[in-house]
């Protein structure tokens, strides 16, 4: 009885076809995924019956971002059907609508308007206690196209208190640059992630997940720009394409609880650092509390706490064009804080279990960003140059959302 | 490949050789009960004392259209990417 | 390209044992976990064949029922929970079976295992069902039959026998029930 899903597992990782640069990578992490996936062909052994599939429903949803002049709204639709309790297809239509100008546009070019499409069907497969996912997304706007595909396999065992999980993503990128014709580059990413998670007590689950992700190609915005001391110019500066390594290889670790209270609520934690080979080192840490009230409404809160150090090859000043071999001022790439503050509430209407619509639910989720740069500033600022001000500036996260479950 | 020593390949050969020669219990076991202080151990909690492990607001992903986005707003403006999915938990029926 | 190659080398080296103890503490470690758990039992102790353990538990209507008094039938018992969603999908079938065999010396006793009565209550308003529900709030009787799936069934024959130990339900697994049902009522 030995399962085919793990093998599958390992046989692709073995098979894959890489490039030099991120084989170098998966020499340390493919003999990882052979052993897990061979671990994995044990946990079979005696297996009886299932888990039990994602749960059907369809999301209708608004989500809205404004933040630093910019805003992105547009429409999230999710469909998701269960075909024999084995089989499971969903699929995605996702749209962000682009206008305003970012600092970083603000200091550069002027505004602009963007549509961005992304579709992703997915099929997960069920077979005793194993699940495995796989999906395909494209995202289109009219610089940019990616197209990824994802496959994942979860494991329940010891009396379904462990979960183990293996998933492997990859990615091409087709990246282009607006009043640019002649412009197209190309980027790959792949990601191997593994995940546990352990019921501890009958209101305890905890779990950890590590991701390692190689991205390979042209890696770097093609708007964003360094700026470089200038004296030949009015605002004492001048701008100059970033210029990014041609690979980036980084590892997240995170761990995760959910508790339940004893009065019917319950509280989650998460925490996750994270490193990468362009020397950016960042810690985040989220606390969150969920209260629902009789059946029909739930009220949640969370805090968001994110901090990073930046890439080895940031500045926000550089003293002339060609200083380093790489040099970003992309503010991803900086020193900041960010603080994220969320609520939201839920209202539900319970039809019957025997019925077809089983039943439906209103949301409202605000989300409260704010950004904090220790070493990018304002360039737009009219001061001495390199004594502008550091920036920083906050959003407002928008998700308003109907389902129903069938 | 350093970090796979020999004891870890021994183990990992004699695990190998035990699943694919049979899906024999008996003999899976007197190895495993010879070198693993755990192999006695009994999980915890029952299936039928999930009751809040089932209920949707101990869910890893109450709504995956909603995280989904969610994560997408921090991706798309943070330097960090990855490790952030969860998977277990649940009524663990069937 | 060489030159990525040769700095991207050196940066895997750069975090070079911290990287690979993690991996070889992980490999070990999970090796570990497969053997641990590999040894584990998926099943249930096999109990068919052999008599069926005795319990009384308090059923909605109030009084008590004890599972030896149904000598004489074929019972199913089955173990189930408002908050399993194929133990909710599986209460139906077992209506549409009641309906047919009940007068054929057939019973069913749907032991519910919610820690509170009231929870099982509410759902029974919504998904009805004519058969004797029963209340095992303390999992004792869970236990007893060591029940290692939600849902899970146990047919009992006439002598009060244990002939089959079904956990879990999917769809179409009602035409199983029926098989046993038909294949116990010609002994």
């Amino acid at each position: 009885m030995v399962p085919m899903a793990a093998q599958v597992v390992v046989v692709a990782v073995t098979k894959i076809q890489t490039t030099p640069a991120i084989a170098q990578n998966m020499n340390m992490v493919k003999p990882v995924l052979v052993a897990l996936g061979l671990i994995l062909s044990f946990l079979f052994m005696g297996a009886t019956k299932a888990a039990v599939l994602p749960i059907e429903r369809a999301d209708l949803l608004y989500h809205s971002y404004e933040g630093d002049g910019v805003t992105i709204d547009g429409p999230s639709v999710l469909l998701r059907k269960n075909i024999a309790g084995k089989v499971s297809v969903s699929a995605n239509y996702y749209v962000d609508t682009v206008s305003g100008a970012s600092i970083d546009v603000r200091a550069t070019a002027s505004p602009y308007e963007e549509v961005r499409k992304e579709t992703t069907v997915g099929l997960d497969y069920l077979n005793n206690k194993t699940l495995l996912s796989t999906s395909f997304t494209n995202s289109s706007e009219n610089d940019f196209e990616a197209n990824s595909f994802y496959v994942g396999v979860s494991q329940d065992f010891f009396g379904d208190l462990s979960t183990i999980s293996l998933s492997y993503s990859k990615g091409w990128d087709v990246v282009g640059r607006r009043g640019d014709e002649s412009f197209e580059e190309e980027a790959d990413r792949q990601k191997f992630g593994l995940g546990f998670s352990q019921v501890a007590t009958k209101s305890l689950i905890v779990g950890f997940n590590i991701e390692h992700i190689s991205d390979e190609g042209y890696l770097n915005n093609p708007y964003r720009a360094v700026r470089f001391l200038d004296s030949t110019t009015d605002r004492g500066f001048s701008f100059a394409t970033e210029k990014y390594p041609n690979t980036r290889s980084s590892t997240a670790y995170s761990i995760n609880a959910n508790y339940y209270l004893p009065y019917r609520a319950a509280i989650y934690g998460d925490a996750r650092i994270y490193n990468d080979t362009w020397g950016i080192k960042a810690q985040n840490v989220k606390l969150g509390y969920i209260h629902p009230i009789e059946d029909d409404w739930i009220f949640e809160v969370f805090l968001r706490h994110y901090k990073q150090d930046k890439a080895d090859f940031y500045q926000d000043l550089f003293s002339r064009p060609d200083e380093f071999n790489f040099m970003a001022r992309d503010k991803e790439m900086s020193t900041y804080t960010g603080l994220t503050a969320g609520v939201s509430v839920s209202y539900e209407w319970q039809f019957s279990q025997t019925a077809t619509f089983k039943k439906s639910a209103v949301h409202f989720e605000w989300d409260y960003m704010t950004f904090d740069y220790d070493d990018f500033r304002d360039a737009t600022a009219q001061t001495p140059v390199g004594e502008e001000p550091l920036f920083g500036f906050s959003a407002n996260v928008l998700r308003i959302f109907a389902s129903i479950w069938y | 490949m350093g970090f796979l020593n020999k004891a870890s390949i021994r183990l990992l050969l004699v695990a190998c050789i035990a699943t694919l020669s049979s899906g024999c219990a008996s003999t899976f076991e007197s190895i495993n009960e010879s070198i693993n202080p755990l192999a006695n151990l009994e999980p915890w909690v029952k299936p039928y004392e999930r009751s809040n492990l089932a209920d949707p607001i101990m869910s890893m992903d109450r709504n995956p259209v909603a995280s989904a986005y969610a994560k997408h707003v921090f991706e798309s403006r943070e330097g960090a990417r990855g490790a952030d999915g969860g998977a277990g938990g649940g009524c663990g029926c069937n | 390209m060489t030159n990525m190659n040769t700095a991207l080398a050196t940066s895997i080296l750069a975090k070079p044992l911290s990287a690979n103890r993690m991996l070889q503490f992980l490999v070990t470690g999970a090796v570990v976990v497969a053997l641990t758990i590999g040894s584990i039992s998926a099943m249930a102790k096999p109990l068919s064949g052999e008599e069926s353990p005795d319990f009384t538990l308090k059923s909605r209507d109030g009084g008590n029922i004890k599972l030896s008094e149904q000598r004489g039938n074929i019972v199913l018992v089955n173990f189930w929970a408002s908050w399993c969603g194929p133990c909710r999908q599986e209460l139906p079938a077992f209506e549409a079976l009641y309906q047919e065999y009940q007068d054929l010396g057939v019973e069913i006793l749907a032991v519910n295992v919610d820690d509170e009565a009231e929870k099982a209550k509410v759902l029974l308003q919504d998904i009805e069902v004519s058969f004797p529900v029963l209340f095992d709030t303390s999992g004792e009787v869970s236990q007893l039959y060591d029940v290692s799936a939600m849902p899970t069934t146990v047919i009992v024959d006439r002598d009060g026998n244990v002939r089959l130990l079904h956990p879990g339900y999917r769809k179409g697994d009602e035409k199983k029930y029926e098989k046993a049902i038909k294949m116990l009522m010609r002994e």
